[in-house]
Order: C-alpha cells, then sequence, then structure tokens
C-alpha cells in the first residue's frame, strides 16, 4: 500500500502521472516535465514534498546535541531563523541522511530528512539522545497529530507568487536572504530550494495544504512533479541521497566536504573515521559532447582509471547531458573522459558539478 | 486513456506495426509508451541494410527520466530509418503513431499474424 501526501487528490485532479517513489504515490509530472522544468527556471513553479519529514528537536541540550550529532557546525547558526544543509554520518563516516536544521531558539531547531529515510533517521538521532543522556525531545512532524505538508514554491517569480496568496507572511519574509526561515502563524516559511532558484518551501499544518496548493495554482504557479525536480537539482549540482551518496560513501567523496566542518577541536558521529580515511575519490560534473544520455552507474573512463556517474539526465537549461560522477583523484575540470553508454565509449567533458543557476547556464 | 488506432498491429513491447503497400512496415513506439516514458530527448536507430531477429533490441529511446529499448515486432532486415525523429525527439511525444522510427523488409509477412490487434494491445497496455 503506497502512502499518500495530503495533496494526493489534488495532484489527482490535476491529471499528475503518479508514480511509486520510494512507496509514496507521487506524481512525477503533469504533462510534460521539461515545461516544468522551464517554469522554475523563468517563472515559477511548485512542488509538493509533504513526503519529507519535519523533526521537532526541543529541549535545553538542542545544541550540544545537534553539534554531535551532524558533521556541519551547529556553532555557524547565530541568528534566529537560519538554515544549516548538513550530513549526519554512522561511525564509519558514511551518510545517514542529508538535512537541513533550522535554528529557532536555543531550546528548539527543526530539522527536514528525507522521505525514504526518516524512520532509520529518527531511530537514531533518539538512540544518539538517550546515549548521550541529553535533555531534547525529537518529535516528528509528518505523520499523525499535528502534522504538516510541504510545499516548495521555486522559481524567480516565486516570492511575489506567495506574497500575492499570502499577503500576511509578506512583512516578516520580505528580508530573507537564501536559507532562513521565518515563522508566521501557524506557515514556516523558508528560504532554501532544492532547484537552484530563489523561493520559498512552506510548511503549514497538513488539512491547509491543499487549500494553499490551489491558491498558488489559481496564482499562476506550475504544478511541477518530481521529474522536474530531478533535472532542476541536477543541473544546480545538489545531491540526491541513495544515488550521489549513501551510507557506504564518505561526505568528502560526494562533493560535500564543504558541509564538514573537522578542522577545530568539535568533535561529532564519524570524524574519527573520515580523519583516517580522508578523501579517496572527487565529485566532480560531465557533459556529454557526443549524442546520448548520461545516466547513473555508467563507467566513466579516464587516465587515472574508472569512475562512475551517480546522476545522469538531459538538461532542459544547457539542451545537452549533464551528470554527476565520482572519479578518480587527479581528474581535473577541462579534461576530456570517456563514458560506457551500452557498450560505446562517449566523449564527455569534466566540469565544475554546477551547472545552471537562477536561470541560466553557469557553465 | 491512450490512443491505440484500429489499423494497426502491435507488439506487447510497446511497437506499433504498419504494413505498406510495398511489402515493406512502418514501426514507432505507441502513444501509450511515450506517455510512460515522458518528454523524449534522444532517439538511437539502427543501420539500414541490418537484420534483426523477432524480439531483439532494435532501437533506443530516452526521455530526461529514463532509457528504453525498441524491439524488432518481427524479423526483418532494415530498409529506412526516420533521421527526423532522430533530430526531433519530441515529435514522438507529439504524435507518436505520426513520427515512425524505422522500416523493414520482414523475413517472412505472415510473422504479422502473430502481432497483436488493437483491442488485444489496450488490453495489455490499460
Amino acid at each position: 500500500m503506497l502512502k499518500k501526501t495530503v495533496l494526493n487528490n489534488a495532484h489527482r485532479a490535476m491529471n499528475a502521472r503518479m508514480v511509486d517513489f520510494g512507496g509514496w504515490d507521487m506524481p512525477v509530472n503533469y504533462g510534460s516535465q521539461i515545461e516544468e522544468h522551464h517554469a522554475v527556471r523563468n517563472n515559477c513553479g511548485m512542488f509538493d514534498v509533504s513526503h519529507m519529514c519535519p523533526v521537532d528537536v526541543v529541549g535545553a541540550d538542542c545544541r550540544c546535541f545537534l553539534s554531535r550529532l551532524v558533521a556541519n557546525d551547529v556553532a555557524k547558526l547565530t541568528v534566529s531563523g537560519k538554515a544549516l544543509y548538513a550530513a549526519m554520518l554512522n561511525d564509519a563516516g558514511g551518510v545517514i541522511d542529508d538535512l537541513i536544521i533550522y535554528f529557532l531558539s536555543e531550546t528548539r531547531f527543526r530539522i527536514v530528512v528525507n522521505a525514504g529515510t526518516a524512520e532509520k533517521d529518527l531511530a537514531w538521532m533518539q538512540a544518539k539522545a538517550a546515549e548521550w543522556k541529553l535533555d531534547v525531545s525529537i518529535t516528528q512532524r509528518r505523520d499523525g497529530a499535528n502534522n504538516l505538508g510541504i510545499i516548495a514554491v521555486q522559481g524567480p517569480n516565486a516570492r511575489s507568487k506567495v506574497w500575492e496568496v499570502l499577503p500576511q507572511v509578506k512583512a516578516a519574509t520580505e528580508g530573507l536572504k537564501a536559507f532562513f526561515a521565518a515563522e508566521v502563524d501557524q506557515y514556516f516559511i523558508a528560504s532554501t530550494g532544492y532547484t537552484g532558484e530563489d523561493g520559498f518551501e512552506i510548511m503549514l499544518p497538513a488539512g491547509e495544504a491543499e487549500t494553499l496548493w490551489n491558491q498558488l495554482n489559481a496564482a499562476g504557479v506550475a504544478p511541477c512533479g518530481l521529474g522536474a525536480r530531478d533535472t532542476l537539482r541536477l543541473e544546480a549540482g545538489m545531491n540526491l541521497y541513495g544515488q550521489d551518496m549513501d551510507e557506504t560513501v564518505s561526505p568528502l567523496d560526494a562533493g560535500l566536504a564543504w558541509t564538514v566542518a573537522n578542522k577545530d577541536g568539535r568533535d561529532f558521529v564519524g570524524k574519527a573515521a573520515l580523519t583516517a580515511n580522508g578523501q579517496q575519490k572527487q565529485f566532480l560534473g560531465l557533459i556529454l559532447l557526443d549524442k546520448g544520455v548520461l545516466r547513473g552507474h555508467q563507467t566513466v573512463v579516464t587516465k587515472q582509471g574508472n569512475g562512475e556517474i551517480t546522476s545522469g539526465s538531459f538538461s532542459p537549461t544547457l539542451q545537452q547531458s549533464i551528470a554527476l560522477a565520482r572519479l578518480p583523484l587527479g581528474v581535473a575540470i577541462g579534461d576530456e573522459v570517456e563514458v560506457d553508454i551500452r557498450g560505446k565509449l562517449l566523449k564527455a567533458k569534466v566540469v565544475k558539478p554546477v551547472f545552471a543557476r537562477n536561470g541560466k547556464s553557469v557553465i | 486513456m491512450s490512443n491505440v488506432p484500429a489499423t494497426l498491429k502491435y507488439a506487447a513491447s510497446h511497437e506499433w506495426v504498419l504494413l505498406n503497400a510495398d511489402g515493406t512496415v512502418t514501426i514507432g513506439i505507441t502513444d501509450h509508451a511515450q506517455e510512460a516514458l515522458g518528454d523524449l530527448v534522444f532517439v538511437e536507430l539502427p543501420e539500414v541494410g541490418a537484420a534483426f531477429e523477432a524480439e531483439k533490441e532494435i532501437a533506443v529511446v530516452e526521455s530526461v527520466k529514463a532509457a528504453a529499448d525498441v524491439y524488432a515486432p518481427i524479423a526483418g532486415e532494415v530498409v529506412e530509418v526516420n533521421q527526423a525523429v532522430v533530430d526531433a525527439p519530441e515529435s514522438v511525444n507529439q504524435d507518436a503513431y505520426a513520427a515512425w522510427l524505422f522500416k523493414m523488409k520482414p523475413a517472412n509477412v505472415a510473422d504479422l499474424d502473430k502481432l497483436l490487434d488493437a483491442a488485444g494491445y489496450q488490453a495489455i497496455a490499460g
């Protein structure tokens, strides 16, 4: 039995093509994935991400708990509302999940974790809080009473569309720089996203999500499925958990070294393993020079040895195929490599793992 | 509900087949197949002159989402390929029955009788 978000009926009413996404019945597109992709890059689109799981961490020891729990350092969170992207590691230094932590007060943080990893994440967090004997209570907000829906509104016109529909949140969110959140009445509005565009991710009581979804649609915001979400995040060079990294992959080998704060005395789960193992691979972008489509798990042949594509697709913005890949150390940006596509070796160029942001190619 | 013209024959692997007056057959993917794949961005067609057994991989269509093999619905030799769909893969999404992929000369025209009719294909494609 597939799980459904609170917007399931709304998707069906909009003729979404529904697919099984890790046990969730989710819209992959509402007609054309490419049109939805362009809507977000050029105007405004919205995604139902209510399958992701908000987790509230409350108590006197919040900051101490999070400081030991994740590889990024919550000491960077000094202003209320500030958000931090972080990886939660196991003892071997593998990534249990990547998540966003919002700092609300010294006794209240909110974390948003991936849909498919939510149960194991919660179990891990509860176990660590108990092991460290800390005063924190950890509560998921996806299922049951007090559950939240999440709608991501993304694109250059996202803010103005949200303010058109929810004028009461404008004053509190007008000044939000990227990666902040503000709470207004029942709304939690964050300037975060997974597309490389400006916009808001809005959490609200689940029972109100369908009304907001329909109001945004009436205001001209295009409903977008998980298909466009994937090509948008790939162009933006954002990792997808389960594809670009998992429990067997170090954040240092997944392009997430920038999220690992290991230069000072702070200890966190996985730090010893990261220090012992160091970086083994590098995470880079590829652009296919020949015709075809790069896909996950294809082998990349380089002078320094073989690597592997972790995510690949066709880029609607660049109009050519792009990929994220884990490559041997020594491969340099600008190198020409080969990718094995159905037994043929096709030429690709190594680039920085960011392809498009804010409506434009950055290649 | 996808479009399944009664004038065509179908393979269970989602190809349509049209018998031409000159004895060749024109082959493409069905409306159901293009809808399931989503926006097509790449098409790889066989070489003219190449011979294929029935049910062998003969071409590849790739959408933004996924790659899918196209299978030879019948045994035969490729006599023509449609370069226009290579240049504009999205034409298959626009009209899967106009945007044909390739033509074959059947090894045995009677093999066409083994294919599904529209009702038979509709039953499996849903």
